[in-house]
């Protein structure tokens, strides 16, 4: 297993007024090739801005942050694009697929970014949209689709630009359990089968099985770190802790 | 590029028909607008570059044509005698009074020739001949002005200025820019209709001779015939143009219009476009998340900007040339040559690329991180 996201100490302050507000106060985290790692905490806790950090969509306030060994806190804004396209796929909570292009067009968007030749991508996004079994929707555009079908649309835009990492934000938030299931079961395939370091920002217990490892953010901090059974004792916790909405589910 | 510019633009087929509403508005007003001031550039100068003259010879302080003041024509005779000079003609322009059969009056303005000579001929004759005018009392004017001049076919006899005239011909297209529309006739004649004495003229008219070295004509011509101005056809159009277009304001008034219609324009496109911008803000957020250059965020703005100008200009130019087409029958026509149609076309895309640049800066400053608001 490869290091594929090394952060130390990372600190992150949000300006507002006189007194900043601290999202980020000092996390510690490495993330492997090959692993699907849950982000899990409360609202606020700084999941998210944890996930725009080591997506290279914000800039850290102090600390460090590589990429593939590549430091990029400190990078300038034109240079973090770069690092997105090549290293980074996104997959969003609410899908954000481009409704006036169909799916197989929303996946040779991203290859067009990557300065793939028309006819290339074209044949290239078939062969994606097959992994994610989503062949025959080739034409079809996002308001034709279901949830699950969006969700997995997304996942091959994701996979578009071949990249070592992908980060999802709450990506089965918007969907039924068992159409969770199916999305969760791709990004595990992903990371397990294609050795990409896949981390996940959930509020869902219901996609406990399918980590790795769970880290707990609390309060801007790495909370727990853990894998195997200590992972569900470590959700559990938490959500005793913060009496948080989605129970344990077995 | 996947076709989002396009899908985008299209998406919204009400926001899409307001902006090129605006775009046709724009287009049209200024096509109108220049065209107007070309015709009415053309209908000021007309005569005069029509001429087939080389100088024209004026009393002292003459600004434009329709104010000659008569001088003796005996200087005629010294003009002829200065090497270089082929041919020197006496020429009358001025204004005086038509009586229509209803009693009705109207100002004309008499062109008084030798008919014999080439130049300051009536062109574009649809009937009769320019030798008609040899005929006592014979006019030739244009068919625009019949109806306002009670004309209804040749061989019909008015009166001007207390004279007999009886219409010989007609031409087409040759328009006064005043209301006054132009009167072809002999030079006698055109004393008698003008008031003005046997010995006098109002112009006189030089042709140069083959490698006649105008600069050194005009110098003799000074040094020999006081009291007069010799300017060259080009320069005493340009003076005639000018008083027109631009000391009476009617120039200045058309070009404001179309300065009027590109700012519309402008305004229509910008807010539209960033309403669409606005409309797919997020989309042009998972762009830049994914890792697209800013380059390529402004190049579907663009795109979509562009595509806006091509239709637009399409649309405005086919409603621009029914519009020019309609107009040839009026008083005033409007002219739309080649140039100014092509130079409308990258006006046009100007306006809406320069449109844009205000959803532009907006796009700049999208924070990518926005994507993780749900």
């Amino acid at each position: 297993m490869k290091t594929k996201i090394q952060v130390r100490d990372l600190k992150k302050a949000y300006d507002e007024g006189r007194s900043g507000t601290l999202a980020l106060r000092g996390v510690d985290l490495d993330v492997y090739s090959g692993e699907l790692l849950l982000l899990m905490g409360p609202s606020g806790s700084g999941k998210t801005t944890l996930l725009s950090i080591m997506g290279c969509i914000l800039g850290a306030t102090s600390g460090s942050v590589r990429i593939e060994g590549r430091e990029i806190v400190g990078l300038g804004q034109g240079e973090l694009p770069g690092i997105r396209l090549s290293q980074i796929g996104f997959v969003f909570q609410g899908f954000n697929l481009f409704p006036t292009l169909t799916a197989g067009e929303n996946v040779e968007l991203m290859l067009d970014l990557k300065g793939v030749k028309k006819s290339a991508a074209k044949k290239r996004a078939q062969e994606l949209l097959e992994q994610v079994g989503l062949a025959e929707k080739y034409g079809a555009f996002p308001s034709d689709l279901s949830g699950g079908q969006k969700q997995r649309i997304a996942i091959a835009r994701a996979l578009a630009g071949d990249p070592a990492i992908i980060l999802a934000d709450e990506p089965t938030a918007a969907l039924d359990s068992q159409t969770g299931r199916n999305v969760m079961e791709m990004l595990t395939r992903l990371a397990h089968e294609k050795e990409r370091a896949v981390v996940v920002v959930t509020h869902d217990s219901r996609v406990l099985d399918f980590a790795d490892r769970i880290v707990t953010i609390e309060d801007g901090l790495v909370a727990t770190n853990d894998e195997g059974e200590k992972k569900q004792a470590a959700w559990a916790a938490l959500v005793q802790a913060h009496s948080l909405a989605t129970p344990l589910v077995a | 590029m996947p076709p989002l510019a396009q899908r985008n633009l299209f998406h919204d087929k009400v926001r899409l028909t307001v902006t090129l509403t605006g775009i046709v508005f724009s287009v049209v007003l200024i096509v109108v607008q220049l065209g107007l001031f070309f015709g009415f550039t053309t209908a000021t100068s007309g005569l005069i570059d029509h001429s087939g003259a080389d100088f024209w010879i004026t009393s002292k302080n003459v600004p434009y044509v329709e104010q000659g003041v008569a001088f003796s024509e005996r200087k005629l005779n010294l003009v002829r005698a200065v090497p270089g000079v082929a041919d020197a003609q006496k020429l009358v322009a001025h204004w005086t009074q038509w009586k229509r059969h209803d009693g009705g009056e109207d100002s004309v303005q008499i062109v008084g020739i030798n008919v014999d000579d080439p130049m300051e001929r009536p062109w574009n004759l649809v009937q009769g001949h320019v030798e008609d005018l040899k005929s006592p009392d014979a006019i030739i004017l244009d068919e625009l002005y019949k109806k306002k001049l009670g004309v209804t076919g040749a061989g019909e006899v008015f009166e001007i200025n207390g004279h007999r005239a009886r219409v010989v011909g007609f031409t087409r297209g040759i328009r006064s820019f005043t209301t006054s529309p132009y009167v072809f006739t002999s030079f006698k004649n055109a004393q008698d209709f003008t008031n003005l004495r046997e010995d006098q003229t109002y112009f006189i008219l030089v042709k140069l001779s083959a490698g006649a070295n105008a600069g050194q004509v005009r110098r003799d011509v000074l040094a020999r015939v006081k009291d007069v101005e010799v300017y060259s056809t080009s320069e005493f159009s340009r003076m005639t143009t000018f008083y027109w277009m631009f000391t009476t304001g009617a120039g200045v008034a058309v070009l404001i219009a179309a300065a009027l219609g590109l700012v519309v324009g402008f305004v229509v496109v910008a807010q539209t476009i960033y309403a669409t911008t606005m409309d797919h803000i997020r989309e042009y957020g998972t762009l830049k998340a994914m890792g697209a250059p800013n380059s390529y965020v402004y190049r579907v703005i663009m795109q979509q900007a562009a595509i806006s100008a091509v239709i637009g200009y399409g649309l405005g130019m086919l409603v621009s040339v029914f519009v020019v087409r309609a107009s040839q029958q009026g008083g005033a026509a409007i002219l739309m040559p080649l140039p100014m149609a092509v130079g409308m076309f990258f006006l046009t895309l100007a306006m809406c690329i320069g449109a844009a640049l205000v959803s532009i800066n907006k796009v700049t400053n999208i924070d990518p991180a926005m994507v993780f608001k749900g």
